[in-house]
């Protein structure tokens, strides 16, 4: 039988890997994550979860173990957070590569310095280039859901890639909620154990990883490239058949809120979505037409997804909760990018939110009538950072 | 004293260079550990020698992992075998590594698995530079020796920090097994390893394996450094079981460090005191082992 419980996006997310019998969990504390590899710890001395606990010595090689776990058959997950996922770079461009489907939850938390513990994407945003796949939750149901999907789109044969669920620190990770967890027979139906084709095996010996010669090496690479060509299409198939058993639907690449025929369109991720999607319709209500995208999964990037969802908008404006030195916010590059070509519109980035600002419903009210102001008098700034202490009055008024 | 198998798991067609010490530590402990055996190599000459995709000289699941995470891909192996219900004893899982991979870059990673008590055996391959890369001084470079960033000119000579005592630090852990082995006593080597592999826990395997590239040492000579080293005590052949020290080969009769030292390039410039500073070291060590012998021993 399902359960209610009221618990963090942190236990939501060792519920997440209980439910997914993982075989292998190496971990490494960082906060905000402790709670994940407690919360696991707990559930395994308790004798609740059949799994074999690494207690590893640092996030590169909990990684590291888990690449080595999966490569043996086994399903592997790991948790982390901003400087430990830092550490563990060079591996997860290593589970891409070796095409391991290893699910690891990630709290997303400012990088340092300064040393901040709060919510912001850098630190994963950081990562999109390692092909690794990144779903960004809004709530904490959200969090144990797409650590079993997850599990099932990675697990495809025809995929066979990483994942990061990442959740917001503090905001998502100790915050509680009530969570259905969910009947473990349901999600064992769900999710059949992991029985991948190709893995260490003394009586079949391969061997994994060895030197690629320029002959072989960019095949191997357009490989993982087929496999994210095809991952957004089983996304929305997983999050279909996921939403339909166990009635909670994610939104799969984006989660629409309001989009039917809107002028203007906000584009957020992670946990800002709840209360911006309280302020749209504060603003439907006073005749805005107006609506909200959540972007959730950045990785693969819904190109496709954005071009339809940006027919006959005049306005996007994309909140960015991080920001890339030198460029701009992550989301709002990609999404131009994903346009380009495609759709004539206004496009504005608001960096907001970091190193765990706070964002209040007035200050998203205020960035989504200046979104909606654009409409008369055009792009004033293609990037403004919003609630600065040099501007403060403005986006708290 | 064991006798070797027969069998082979490592073929022809290897990368190796002529007279390579480390592939023929890799031939006897594959022999003396026999089929059910998953191996992982980290950046180093062994991610290489097994030969580039899509050939394989080696007849065993192979992985290859990242530069500084061998005693990491261990203990992930090793925990899936668990999770499957693989005791220890049917499969063993053996982290393979160069003195780099194992002594420098990959020792908080080797760390971590050893004070877990990992069922693994631990080997570190020692060539005494990072020769994969060119002949990059390493922990395990002994005092004295040219290598590329330790190079000889009128500024700057030779390495002159001492080499890195693996043993000891395994020791420090408290590891239940940690030996010495040279590729100049195969039969000893088989030995070691069975013994390893019958120990639970964390094993520690140090493969003195010498490298005619990187030594600047003739081919030919690689079996007679590896026992010279033995002979001048250069490298004893010991064993640490549970704190309890052993010396499992003593020279019959201790030859002068210079012999060993001469047939290789690498010392060529040192100067007379120098030779004569070594040769100290060399007794100095060789006396402190000796009383640890007894030490534990009693």
């Amino acid at each position: 039988m399902s359960e209610m419980k009221i618990v963090s996006g942190n236990f939501a997310a060792a519920y997440g890997a209980k439910l997914s019998r993982v075989e292998v969990v190496a971990a490494y504390p960082i906060t905000p994550q402790t709670e994940v590899v407690e919360k696991i710890a707990q559930l395994v001395s308790e004798g609740e979860m059949d799994a074999e606990y690494v207690m590893v010595e640092s996030e590169h090689s909990a990684m590291a173990a888990c690449i080595a776990a999966s490569n043996t058959g086994a399903r592997a997950y790991t948790a982390s957070s901003a400087h430990g996922l830092a550490l563990m770079h060079e591996l997860l461009i290593w589970a891409s590569g070796a095409r391991l489907p290893v699910v690891m939850t990630n709290i997303n938390r400012a990088m340092g310095p300064p040393w901040s513990v709060w919510a912001d994407h850098h630190d994963t945003l950081a990562q999109k280039g390692t092909g690794q796949m990144q779903f960004f939750c809004e709530n904490n149901q959200e969090v144990l859901d797409s650590v079993i999907m997850a599990y099932k789109i990675g697990e495809d044969a025809e995929i066979m890639l990483p994942s990061m669920v990442v959740e917001d620190a503090f905001i998502l990770s100790h915050t509680k909620e009530p969570v259905e967890i969910y009947d473990q027979e349901l999600v064992d139906e769900f999710l059949p154990s992991y029985d991948p084709e190709y893995k260490l095996d003394v009586e079949r010996p391969f061997g994994f990883g060895s030197l690629g010669m320029p002959d072989w090496y960019m095949d191997f690479r357009y490989k993982i490239a087929e496999a994210f060509e095809k991952a957004p299409d089983k996304i929305e198939k997983v999050n279909k058949e996921f939403s339909e058993i166990f009635g909670n639907d994610n939104g799969g690449l984006i989660e629409e809120y309001k989009t039917d025929g809107v002028d203007v369109l906000i584009v957020t991720m992670g946990s800002i979505s709840s209360t911006s999607k309280d302020v749209i319709d504060e603003l439907r209500a006073e005749g805005h037409n107006i609506g909200l995208a959540r972007l959730r999964t950045f990785r693969p990037f819904p190109v496709e997804k954005f071009r339809k969802i940006t027919k006959g908008v005049n306005v996007v404006g994309v909140m960015d909760r991080s920001y890339t030195f030198g460029h701009g916010g992550d989301a709002a590059r990609e999404i131009k990018d994903a346009l380009y070509g495609h759709r004539d519109l206004i496009l504005k980035d608001y960096i907001v939110g970091l190193g765990g600002r706070d964002m209040t419903p007035k200050i998203l009210k205020n960035i989504m009538l200046d979104a909606i102001s654009l409409q008369d008098k055009g792009l004033d700034n293609e990037i403004e950072w919003v609630d600065l202490r040099i501007n403060q009055e403005r986006w708290r008024r | 004293m064991a006798k070797v198998p027969e069998i082979e798991l490592m073929f022809q067609g290897t990368t190796a260079c002529p007279g390579c010490g480390a592939g023929n530590a890799m031939r006897y402990l594959l022999k003396a550990l026999g089929k059910n055996t998953i191996i992982n190599i980290p950046a180093c000459c062994w991610a290489v020698i097994p030969g580039v995709y899509p050939s394989r000289n080696l007849d065993i699941p192979l992985l290859y992992n990242a530069f500084e995470a061998t005693g990491a891909a261990s203990s992930g192996v090793r925990a899936a075998l668990n999770a499957k219900g693989v005791d220890p004893r049917e499969i063993t899982v053996v982290g393979f590594a160069g003195d780099g991979g194992t002594a420098d870059i990959g020792i908080q990673a080797l760390s971590g698995c050893v004070e877990r008590g990992t069922d693994t055996i631990q080997v570190m391959y020692d060539n005494e530079a990072y020769m994969n890369t060119g002949i990059q001084r390493s922990g395990e470079t002994p005092y004295g020796a040219w290598t590329t960033t330790t190079p000889v000119g009128s500024k700057q000579a030779w390495k002159k920090a001492p080499k890195k005592n693996m043993m000891e630090i395994m020791n420090a852990h408290g590891i239940p097994y940690a030996v010495t082995m040279s590729i100049a006593y195969p039969e000893l080597m088989i030995e070691k390893i069975q013994k390893a592999k019958d120990i639970l826990g964390p094993k520690f395997v140090h493969i003195y394996a010498p490298c005619p590239t990187g030594w600047r040492s003739n081919p030919s000579d690689t079996v007679e450094l590896a026992r010279l080293a033995v002979d001048t005590c250069v490298f004893p052949l010991y064993e640490i079981e549970n704190g309890v020290y052993n010396v499992y080969k003593k020279p019959k009769k201790k030859v002068p460090v210079k012999d060993y030292l001469k047939i290789q390039g690498r010392f060529r410039h040192l100067p007379e005191e120098e030779v004569e500073r070594i040769q100290k070291n060399v007794d100095l060590e060789w006396e402190k082992l000796l009383k640890k012998v007894k030490f534990t021993k009693e």
